[in-house]
């Protein structure tokens, strides 16, 4: 074993040949997948439309919705009826890519969203005029400045049971959960209070008035800039996220710490 | 001392092991030895001694600097704007120095002793357990000596009302717990009754807004709490009362309540009131499915069938939930027919 090894200390390869040529393939195609995403995205950005009208609303509808809903919003087997849901249902459902939807699974998930801001706005148009619903708010429901405090206290009362106090999202039964609100979008939370979208309650201007709204967007807006005083969030998940990480981390630890002062110095 | 010609021949004595029913074997298991000693790096090169000295004054040293650095920190990071930030900076950075001192101290005793101090192996011989007969002997005539000159056991008045003092000396304390426990109310009372009774509006909580029943939509929820709730103060047991009369409201499409499985003049136009208390251990069940209608506590995941009573389809609560009788009055507010008819929340003692 010596001598092999011998020559091989004189040989053209150095040791970190090998850690090398890993490093400079990984930086090669990290390089050329981020100049094609940047190709990819800068090709995106020239499809935009501009002023859709309803008829292109009702084309773009019947080519990617109606399949599962209808060609008259009537529904079918695979997928409910949207008789009154309103265009702010499908600023939701479209502009958060959980429409169109993935598989038919107890959740729908959030996806990259499929569709521009004109053609989601023609679409909404489209199932708007043909049965009206729900409409997108005034600026000021949205703004952020409402009284936060109020905000978090009504957020506890009906919201934190199920997408955490910190908004942090949580589980529901078989597969469902209510998603985090650390991205969401004040106008997704409005719409998604308005419309009730999947498994959430509807909660109405008769149940929470606007200005109960525009407070609890503000909350949740200063809770997504706030920074967190505590340090590591963990997820805000509470006790299992803590408990679990004490109990690897900490405990871990002290088995370390415990077998080095038990073992024989060499 | 006289009796120490052989200092081991007590110990010796009292070793030996009684026979009892124990049977010779020709080939008992031998005493292990010690293992053979086996040297240390640090016994056989004195550059790696020196280098092990050289850690253990060094972490000695980084516990002096981490106990500057917590001194330090303290001024520079001082909780003068009283900002949550501020505070978590204080925190952090004394924090980090006390650690790292008390760590490094630790580190640097448990490496000298490991890597610099001798380890020689050695046996060091077991103490008898029993003393000698004299020792013995003098211990109980101390007692004897004890009892004799204090009369502990002849003045059997004094001996005797001690122990009556100290004795009664426990009772306040056990009197005490009697505080715990509701003045003057029977608490399976208390447990009983809500404060909802007939003709109490249905309110929105926090602020105690009646809700019209034409104002409850279709897959809504509301968080209720009695209408005469919101004027109570918190001194005037606020939270006790509401931790016992919180109601969810929902409504759901007439044909969703089976008329077998639903008591229907308790609803009004599929209209529902539960009690938000588990019947598990009292969290409050608030997750709300609008299109299964099942309700979900999120402590332990039991379930709840809003369509069928609230009855409980998996986990560990012990029954559905108590349901709130609703009625809707002249104004068309929505009102309590009467309080709930059975106990909210978990079993106790007098209900299981």
């Amino acid at each position: 074993m010596a001598r092999a090894t011998k020559p091989r200390a004189h040989g053209r390869r150095s040791p970190w040949a090998a850690a090398a040529l890993i490093g400079i393939g990984l930086l090669l195609t990290g390089g050329a997948y981020a100049g094609a995403s940047a190709a990819m995205a800068a090709t995106g950005e020239t499809q935009v439309n501009s002023a859709l009208t309803v008829e292109d609303g009702k084309k773009l509808f019947q080519a990617n919705c109606a399949t599962c809903h209808g060609l008259d919003l009537q529904g079918t087997g695979s997928g409910p009826s949207l008789y009154g849901v309103g265009e702010l249902a499908v600023e939701f459902q479209v502009a958060t890519g959980r429409m169109p939807l993935q598989a038919q699974a107890p959740q729908a998930p959030q996806k990259p969203v499929q569709f521009t801001e004109d053609q989601i706005r023609a679409m909404a148009a489209y199932v708007q005029e043909t049965s009206p619903g729900p409409t997108y708010p005034s600026d000021e429901v949205l703004d952020g400045e409402g009284d936060v405090a109020r905000g978090a206290e009504l957020f506890r009362i009906n919201c934190a049971m199920c997408h955490n106090v910190a908004g942090a999202g949580g589980a529901l039964t078989e597969g469902k959960y209510a998603p985090a609100l650390d991205q969401t979008s004040a106008l997704h939370m409005y719409s998604a209070m308005v419309t009730g979208p999947q498994n959430m309650p509807v909660f109405s201007d008769m149940n929470l008035t606007t200005e109960d709204k525009r407070d609890i967007i503000s909350s949740l807006l200063f809770q997504q800039e706030a920074v967190s005083p505590g340090g590591f969030t963990l997820g805000s998940l509470g006790p299992v996220s803590e408990g679990l990480f004490i109990w690897i981390f900490g405990i871990g630890t002290l088995i370390a710490i415990t077998v080095w002062i038990t073992a024989k110095s060499n | 001392m006289a009796h120490e010609e052989d200092p081991l021949e007590h110990e010796r004595a009292s070793w030996k092991p009684s026979a009892g029913l124990a049977v010779a074997v020709p080939d008992p298991v031998r005493t292990p030895e010690l293992p053979q000693h086996r040297e240390r790096i640090t016994d056989k090169d004195p550059v790696a001694m020196k280098n092990a000295v050289r850690t253990v004054y060094t972490l000695f040293y980084l516990s002096v600097a981490a106990s500057i650095w917590a001194v330090a920190a303290y001024m520079l990071f001082p909780i003068e704007d009283g900002s949550l930030v501020s505070i978590r900076d204080n925190n952090l950075f004394i924090g980090l120095g006390i650690a790292l001192a008390l760590l490094a101290i630790g580190l640097g005793a448990i490496h000298w002793s490991k890597a610099v101090m001798s380890d020689k192996e050695f046996i060091e011989p077991r103490h008898a357990t029993r003393g000698r007969d004299s020792t013995r002997a003098a211990a109980v005539k101390a007692f004897e000596d004890a009892n004799e000159e204090s009369g502990f056991g002849r003045r059997t008045m004094i001996r005797n009302s001690l122990i009556a003092a100290v004795a009664a000396s426990i009772l306040p304390g056990l009197t005490l717990f009697r505080g715990l426990a509701p003045q003057d109310e029977d608490p399976v009372e208390l447990l009983s009754h809500t404060m909802w009774k007939e003709g109490t509006r249905l309110a929105r909580d926090p602020e105690g807004t009646p809700i019209r029943a034409a104002e409850v939509t279709l897959g809504s929820a509301f968080h209720v709490i009695p209408e005469d709730l919101a004027e109570i103060g918190h001194e005037e047991g606020y939270l006790e009362e509401k931790a016992k009369a919180i109601v969810l409201l929902m409504r759901l499409m007439p044909e969703d309540l089976p008329a077998d499985q639903n008591k229907l003049e308790w609803t009004y136009d599929g209209i529902v009131a539960y009690s938000k208390v588990c019947t598990h251990v009292g969290c409050p069940v608030a997750l709300y499915e609008q299109q299964t209608h099942h309700l979900l506590c999120p402590c332990h995941q039991s379930q709840f069938d809003v369509s069928r009573s609230a009855a409980v389809i998996f986990g560990p609560a012990a029954r559905a939930l108590p349901q709130l009788p609703i009625a809707v009055d002249d104004e068309g507010y929505l009102i309590a027919q009467s309080d709930f008819t059975e106990p909210v929340g978990p079993s106790f003692w007098e209900r299981h």
